[in-house]
């Protein structure tokens, strides 16, 4: 496991000149992927952002073996590509299906529910930038309560998916969320997940500037705040015991989260929340961290 | 030696599969294709079938993890039916497009609503622009041989598509008939292990299927338009090859019967076209100069040996189980299609017939028959389309 940013290893394998906007997290989400697994890897990606990212054809800036598929097939494509492996006998390549939050939760979820249903060994990373990007930003089921997206243009007036929980309800055995601003925290969970046999689920959040509107230097802080204001949580699930990692396992306390009003207002696409809006997400927020606190303490999901 | 068994063509397909040595099958259980992937099932778990079975929860899914494991490197086997086949349409396009090597059998069911689960040609006629070579069966052997052909073609470097081999919902799928097997060590000898030209390999890294601009769009596509062409000149030589390997061959684009000196061509598409052969042999017997023509394969289309067959005749009689809805039967068009810059133009008069798994016996074909070469006879044709055996 890595304590440090420095014991990272200097080999790129997102290489220059790719098509990520200024500030944009996946970017820096598919880097660490790549620092925590190095190349020893074969990407299954479904339509989304990463899928113009590494650019047109004859280029690529994705350094590994990469299946592009369609956008609700990653989960049944990687059962594919696992099956061949097995067949053929290569065992020290780490099969990774990487998509985004609509390909996730929304299309894609038959085809993930089914490969987990089934084990198979391979590591789901859903990049959570709470949209459709790739088509210009509609809303998904992993958009949050009250977020603008062009086909939400007053704000969405569901509630977000719990996919991570949806995961541990195929007792699959390793569920984690992360975010590209606990970079390490991110690489040691792909470290174990890598260790692991069966289907690994990891749910990183992926701040946005493009679709959530805010200054391209933010992306950290974005992040940062989502943790610290307890609106994302960082967690894994492991052989079905429920525990929290650091930094979030130091806000059980309530009195130690930022008001998520912090995190919200820094973001245009909040923009029309109103004050009622924004104490039903602080009430929302906190029924969630009651909820896993319970879990937290007897552990089991 | 070979070995003769009776058995429904569902089975033999999943024999064929095994004797193919497909490595991996992905696939999902709709009627009538079930007896197939429950076979395979069996011949996995017991041991005596070679290979990882995906059980996995959609058609969709199904046609995705066979694209996984072609582009893992390997041999890959799946059968659907009707409302399956529609549902994979998307993957199917990404099958072809992919430039991989799968094989599948299609088992011909009609398409809802409402629920029929019997023969009509819709389902994968509706599929023809997929970029999958399509292969029309009319028996058990012809199940058999021509999977195992299909894999030696689809791998062919100069191929490289995909494949269906289709056969009609019970009048073959749950329909016992005497199939001739060979020796496994000859049909490994005809198709060898599968050498794959690509593989997802960390040693080789590339990005498959990624983004491609309007500068390459057209010449990918051009290069399978150019495989299809391949393809149609490669059939008829892998169907020779097999008759010397095994001793007996389905090979051609087109089953001919008595077609030579025939006034008027029947051309039908699989166990019509069996029908249509006993059809001619009565109709032979009260003088008529009658002839059959099956197209078994669809794509890539025959169109030169439908050219060939209009030379010397006066008129095609073409039977479709299956309707492009607002235009006419599918192979009615294409048929046409093919002719129109040719000179020699018979006459031709299109028939739709069987829908929905309705019989049509040689009886209906002699009807059929009778009333085009009543047509012939005054030298036109008096409906462009004629719906058979149809309630008033
Ligand atoms: C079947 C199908 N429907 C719609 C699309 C169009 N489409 C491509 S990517 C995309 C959205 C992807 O969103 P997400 O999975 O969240 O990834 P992101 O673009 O945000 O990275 C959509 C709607 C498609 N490619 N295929
Ligand atoms: S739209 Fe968002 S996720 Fe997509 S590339 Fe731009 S910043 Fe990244
Ligand atoms: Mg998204």
């Amino acid at each position: 496991m890595a304590g440090s940013i420095k014991e990272l290893s200097k080999e790129e394998y997102l290489l220059k000149g790719h098509g990520a906007c200024a500030g944009c997290s996946l970017a820096i989400s598919l880097r660490l992927l790549f620092k925590a697994l190095g190349n020893k890897i074969v990407m299954v990606v479904p339509a989304c952002c990463t899928s113009v990212i590494p650019g047109p054809y004859p280029y690529t800036s994705l350094a590994v073996p990469v299946q592009n598929m369609l956008f609700e097939a990653t989960g049944a494509t990687a059962s594919g590509v696992v099956a061949a492996f097995h067949r053929r006998g290569i065992k020290d390549v780490t099969v990774v299906g990487w998509a985004g939050d609509g390909g996730t939760v929304d299309i894609g979820i038959q085809a993930l529910s089914g490969a987990a249903e089934r084990g198979t060994d391979f590591i789901y990373i859903c990049y959570d930038n709470e949209a459709y990007g790739n088509t210009g930003m509609q809303r998904s089921g992993a958009t949050p309560y009250g977020a603008w997206t062009t086909t939400t243009p007053t704000g969405k007036k569901e509630r977000k998916k719990d996919t991570p929980f949806i995961m541990a309800a195929h007792r699959i055995p390793y569920i984690a969320t992360a975010c590209s601003s606990y970079p390490i925290d991110f690489i040691n969970k792909l470290r174990k997940a890598k260790e692991i046999e069966g289907t690994k689920y990891i749910h990183i959040l992926a701040p946005c500037p493009t679709g959530w509107r805010y200054d391209t230097s933010k992306t950290v802080e974005i992040g940062r705040l989502a943790v610290q204001t307890g609106m994302w949580v960082l967690f894994e699930i492991e052989n079905g015991k429920f525990k929290f990692n650091p930094p979030s396992n130091r806000l059980i306390d309530k009195a130690k989260r930022r008001p998520v009003k912090e995190y919200l207002t820094l973001q245009g696409r909040f923009r029309n929340l109103t004050e009622d809006d924004i104490e039903r997400i602080q009430k929302w927020v906190d029924e969630d961290w009651e909820r896993y606190c319970k879990l937290a303490s007897n552990q089991y999901v | 030696m070979a070995q003769t068994v009776i058995d429904t063509a569902n089975h033999i397909a999943a024999y064929a599969a095994k004797a193919a040595r497909a490595q991996v099958v992905a696939a999902y259980p709709i009627t009538p294709q079930t007896s197939i992937v429950e076979r395979i099932a069996e011949l996995v778990e017991s041991g005596e079938m070679d290979a990882e079975y995906i059980r996995v929860e959609s058609e969709h899914s199904a046609m995705s993890a066979c694209i996984g494991a072609a582009a893992g490197g390997v041999r890959t086997f799946t059968a659907t039916s009707s409302h399956g086949l529609v549902l994979m349409h998307e993957a199917l396009h990404w099958a072809s497009g992919s430039r991989l090597p799968i094989t599948m059998s299609v088992v011909n069911r009609a398409l809802g609503p409402g629920w029929n689960i019997w023969a009509d040609f819709t389902d994968s006629m509706s599929q023809r622009d997929t970029g999958w070579i399509q292969f029309y069966c009319a028996d058990n052997q012809e199940v058999f041989d021509t999977i195992i052909q299909a894999y030696k073609l689809c791998e062919n470097e100069r191929v490289l598509l995909p494949a269906m081999v289709c056969l009609e919902a019970f009048t073959l799928s749950h329909t016992y008939m005497p199939v001739k097997i060979p020796d496994q060590e000859k049909i490994d000898e005809f198709l060898p292990p599968y050498k794959p030209k690509w593989f997802l390999d960390v040693n080789n890294p590339f990005s498959h299927a990624n983004l491609v601009s309007p500068e390459w769009y057209m010449e990918f596509r051009y290069m399978m338009q150019e495989a299809m062409e391949n393809a149609k000149q490669l059939i008829p030589e892998i169907g020779k090859e097999c008759g010397k390997y095994f001793g007996f061959e389905h090979g051609g684009l087109i089953d001919k019967y008595k077609c030579e000196d025939a006034d008027l061509i029947l051309l039908t598409m699989g166990t019509i076209g069996r029908e249509a052969k006993i059809a001619v042999d009565n109709l032979r017997k009260e003088g008529f100069k009658v002839g059959t023509a099956r197209v078994r394969v669809f794509r890539p289309f025959p169109k030169e040996e439908i050219r060939k067959l209009a030379e010397n005749t006066q008129m095609f009689a073409i039977i479709d189980r299956g309707i492009s809805f607002g235009m006419e039967g599918f192979l009615a068009e294409e048929i046409k299609a093919s002719l129109y810059n040719h000179e020699d133009r018979p006459l031709i008069a299109g028939f739709v017939a069987g829908l929905g798994g309705r019989d049509v016996t040689f009886k209906t074909i002699e009807k059929i028959a009778r009333k085009s070469s009543e047509w012939m006879q005054a030298g036109k044709v008096e409906k462009e389309t004629l719906w058979v055996d149809l309630r008033e």
